[in-house]
């Protein structure tokens, strides 16, 4: 049996986007290491419906890494301090019997918090209904085989592609930035041949939305890519502003 | 008793009053024919004759199928002793297998692009079937407005599929074709599902490779630059089409991004975090929802002409599975209690290849991909002593020789080996366990062996297959599976049953469709492999998008109606009202605690090995949790504000009932197909043993009222064109 661990816990409460938020401190006994931080927080939130309190509101689903729904800035880290994970895959074992653990939302111009660690994130959709797509309809499709695609291509498309949309990129960014966001989907879309027709017109739309949403600027400082649950690559960002200045050039 | 005798006699007076019409037909045209013959003998001339001779051969041909068909029913109805469902009710087209879904399109109404602009159609749910739905309907120029509970439509539990997807293209020239994919699912079905639908389903399955690729859907290549195919559970060709570990986010982000170019163009409008709580029923015709907005806790009205509802499975009834913390069942149970039939509620999937149970503490299970049989071996100790110093720790999985290892599946099912159906593997794992092979702490848990595969192909075309899923699997359990063997065990994955559809994917209820996991249709008991995303999207791009006209093209007269119509505001009262009572019970026990109660209960007695004993005590205890719920539950808060709790209160209600409704379900089965494993029904050598001469229908359950038992509605499943066979995985 392993050790059980204590843990004190600094978290940001706010009742909604306009009041006024403050950490609440709790005390948490008897946490196994084997548990998820999700399930950490489930025992907190358990213990305050027990005692008729208010229970912390954060968003989860899947609980496997897949989804992004989750988004908690764990010890100054976006999905906490272990690498190349989200929050529902952070297991108590990252952390010390005796710690205290800080737990704040997003904090993004962009991402308005809706209560406690919950954030809006409905800018990333807006972003990618500005021209995220390949504009296709239903049916009236060629054989997928019609076009050979380079194992390359694809393989690098499908890094660029597996990004999960959960805003750890722009909650990390000092200038709040959704480049990377922005830059996977660009990048996944021109690497193909079947999006590579609309690349030019797609950065263009897609940055234009993201400065008019209030996300900030690249200043290559890198702290997306080291923070980023799927690891995707600045060079993503690279291939954007190639993009971006092609249509510079068609205007 | 008396009652009973009243209804046999009611019967017995039906049944022969039919028999005595259909012979009155059937001497009519005896008689019609007899004529027609004499005609014949009269005539003299020679190619009149051959015409009338012509004539004669279709009438008699008609004249049998006449009797025949509605002999057929009169005797399913004795049998089934009530109301039945026909083939013609169910609108499955005339014709042989392979042209009824071409029939039906060249038959089917259409509604003209100017009177689509005048329909509204509602489409709850973003997962794959839901937003390839709302994507395809809004380009064909319906006006679309579409829910989702999450805080974005990309969010939706169909991203968690990892494994891949399946497709009749036979790329790999190893014999398949749109029949074998068909055929392979109504056998890994267990011959529980409608013939037309799964044909339907792989008849379509091509088109949707074809469309994904053009999205922008990340496909696996060949260096060639083709499509990769690997294999699943249930096949014996290479079918399935995969993207990494990812093929459902991928799948998903391909139809999220149709979804969203029309939600940008406007044709569709989005409500995110917004929770269904009901169907509006106008004059019999479902013409809208009630949703409450999950941040504002208001309860808002809708209208639509049309309804479509794709919210996916109520496997979370079980508390622990693998379904995401939001998937709920609550939809299907509202359109349940509004009149819409509630199909096989007790198909569910167990999936074999799931990360182990650990704590108490535990609020979700972790599936593992079932394309890691392809490369993996299951495995546990031949040796009971070694089993159980594994289990204290004494001995690492790794110690133990290859001879003392049992390859249970490679042993019973020579023919599939690993790759058996995901009923078969998972009963397989249990068996194993219960006799005291398992591994693990626990004792519930069995190898799934990755060392062969390194050892043949090498450790980076493994990591290159499987990466993501070795690294998931490491940050839960924090243990290296390319070192040390995974631990798996069968975890509630998937419901084969949902919302009784007709071919047109519409429920019984007029206007109210139903698509993707949260319909019954083409599954039956068990689903094989990469089939989920498949019939989603099948449902969603291909499907729904035709027959939902055939609906709508009657409804262009029908005006917008005002959601200040009696109707809505009574549909909005009694959901207000159910969250008051909720509100107001202020007792002791959290929502979680109820819910956990209640999956134990499921797993122990409805889950992988039922009894009729069992599941009636589960009946028991369901009633006993209800009250509970309806007594005890403490919901912090205010309704009219964000309030999770509340969420997860009013879904635990609704899975209480239909907790209750799969244990009712799986009580009447008596028989085991597919994911429905009745103990006292199984062979010598432990195999599900079906019963088709009793049990070859779909379960229709019809609500009829609160506190009162539903009534059951069989659906006949008569099979035209296949021959039903004892599953055999063996040979």
């Amino acid at each position: 049996m392993e050790k059980l661990l204590n843990l004190t816990l600094k978290v940001w409460r706010q009742d909604g986007p306009k009041a006024k938020g403050a950490f609440e401190t709790y005390k948490l006994n008897g946490i196994s290491p084997d548990s998820s931080f999700l399930e950490m927080m489930d025992i907190l939130n358990d213990q305050l419906i027990n005692e008729h309190k208010d229970p912390i509101a954060f968003d989860h689903d899947c609980r496997e890494g897949i989804c992004g729904t989750c988004s908690m800035y764990i010890n100054g880290h976006p999905h906490g301090p272990d690498s190349g994970i989200t929050t529902c895959q952070l297991h108590m074992r990252s952390f010390k019997d005796g710690e205290t653990i800080t737990v704040e939302p997003w904090r993004s111009a962009a991402f308005p918090i809706i209560k406690d660690l919950m954030v809006d994130r409905s800018a990333f959709d807006k972003i990618i209904q500005a021209g995220g797509y390949i504009s296709v309809n239903t049916g009236g499709i060629p054989d997928g085989n019609a076009i050979p695609i380079s194992k390359w291509h694809a393989d690098e498309a499908m890094d660029a592609a597996s990004c999960i949309g959960c805003g750890a990129c722009v909650a990390t960014c000092k200038n709040g930035s959704a480049m990377l966001f922005v830059a996977a989907k660009v990048s996944q879309l021109s690497l193909l041949p079947q999006g590579k027709i609309e690349a030019s017109q797609r950065a263009k739309k897609m940055l234009s939305k993201m400065d008019e949403l209030g996300f900030g600027n690249c200043t290559n400082t890198g702290a997306c890519e080291a923070e980023c649950p799927k690891n995707i690559s600045i060079t993503h960002i690279a291939r954007l502003n190639r993009e971006f200045i092609g249509a510079k050039f068609i205007d | 008793m008396a009652k009973k005798e009243n209804i046999f006699d009611k019967a017995k007076d039906t049944v022969s009053k039919k028999t005595d019409v259909i012979k009155d037909k059937a001497e009519d045209l005896v008689e019609d024919v007899q004529e027609v013959v004499e005609d014949v003998k009269k005539n003299t001339e020679k190619d009149k004759a051959t015409k009338v001779a012509d004539k004669v051969k279709g009438t008699d041909s008609k004249v049998s199928e006449t009797v025949k068909s509605s002999a057929k029913q009169v005797a399913s109805e004795v049998k089934n002793g009530g109301k039945t469902i026909t083939p013609k009710d169910a609108k499955i087209p005339e014709g042989p297998l392979a042209d009824k879904w071409t029939n039906y399109k060249n038959q089917q109404k259409l509604v003209n692009p100017a009177n689509k602009r005048r329909l509204d159609v509602i489409v709850v749910g973003t997962g794959l079937a839901g937003a390839s739905a709302a994507a395809s309907l809004a380009e064909m120029g319906f006006n679309v407005l579409n829910f989702c509970i999450q805080d974005s439509p990309r969010r939706a539990h169909s991203i968690a599929a990892q494994g891949g997807i399946n497709a009749a293209k036979n790329y790999p020239n190893d014999g398949d074709s749109v029949y074998r994919l068909f055929y392979d699912t109504i056998k890994g079905g267990d011959y529980r599902a409608r013939e037309a639908n799964v044909y339907r389903l792989a008849e379509v399955s091509n088109s949707i490779i074809d469309q994904c690729v053009a999205q922008g859907v990340p496909f696996a290549r060949e260096y060639g630059g083709l499509l990769d195919n690997r294999s699943f559970g249930g096949a014996q060709v290479s079918r399935t089409f995969y993207a990494r570990g990812q093929t459902g986010q991928q799948l998903l982000l391909g139809a999220y991004s149709a979804l969203s170019r029309q939600v940008g163009k406007g044709a569709v409008k989005l409500y995110t975090r917004y929770d269904m709580l009901d169907v509006v029923i106008v004059e019999g015709r479902a013409r809208g929802i009630i949703a409450r907005n999950l941040v504002t806790g208001k309860v808002e009205r809708f209208f639509a002409h049309a309804v479509v509802v794709g919210t996916g499975g109520y496997g979370n009834a079980f508390f622990l599975s693998t379904n995401a913390m939001g998937s709920n069942g609550s939809a299907a149970l509202q359109m349940y209690k509004k009149g819409a039939y509630f199909a096989n509620p007790a198909f569910a999937q167990i999936h074999p290849t799931c990360i182990p149970v650990h704590g108490k503490f535990q609020s979700k299970l972790t599936l593992m991909s079932e394309s890691l049989r392809n490369d993996g071996r299951i495995w546990v100790p031949k040796k009971k002593e070694d089993a159980e110093a594994i289990r204290a720790r004494k001995l690492k999985p790794t110690d133990i020789k290859e001879e003392d290892r049992d390859y249970y599946l490679e042993r019973r099912y020579p023919a599939f080996g690993n790759l058996v159906p995901r009923d078969v593997a998972s009963r397989a794992a249990k068996e194993r366990c219960d006799a005291g092979f398992g591994v693990g702490s626990t004792g519930l848990a069995v190898y799934l062996d990755f060392s062969d595969a390194i050892n043949r192909l090498g450790k980076d075309v493994v990591e290159a297959r499987y990466g993501n899923l070795f690294q998931m699997y490491e940050k839960i359990v924090d243990d290296n599976p390319y070192e040390t063997p995974m631990m798996i065990y069968p975890a509630i994955h998937y419901t084969m049953g949902g919302m009784w559809v007709d071919y047109e994917l519409m429920t019984n209820i007029p206007g109210l469709f139903c698509i993707g996991e949260a319909n019954f249709s083409d599954h039956g008991a068990n689903r094989l492999g990469a089939s989920a995303l498949m019939q989603g999207l099948a449902d969603g791009y291909f499907v729904l998008p035709y027959t939902i006209q055939n609906y709508l093209a009657d409804q262009i007269r029908v005006p917008r109606m005002s959601v200040d119509k009696e109707e809505f505001v009574e549909a909005e009262k009694a959901v207000n009202d159910k969250i008051q009572k909720i509100m107001n019970i202020q007792g002791k026990r959290s929502v979680d605690s109820i819910h956990k109660e209640l999956g134990l209960i499921m797993w122990d007695f409805v889950g992988m090995g039922r009894t009729a004993e069992g599941l009636k005590t589960a009946l028991d205890k369901i009633i006993a949790i209800r009250k509970e719920f309806w007594s005890n539950v403490y919901v912090p808060g205010k309704a009219d504000s964000l309030n999770m709790e509340l969420e997860k209160a009013l879904r635990l209600a609704d899975f209480i009932d239909i907790g209750e409704l799969m244990a009712r379900d799986a009580l009447l089965r008596e028989e085991s197909c597919g994911g429905h494993f009745r103990e006292e029904y199984q062979t010598p050598e432990g195999e599900a043993l079906r019963n088709d001469e009793d049990f070859s229908y779909v379960a229709c359950w019809k609500y009829t009222g609160e506190g009162n038992e539903p009534e059951l509605i069989k659906e006949p499943l008569d099979y035209e064109f296949v021959e039903r066979q004892q599953r055999n995985y063996k040979a």
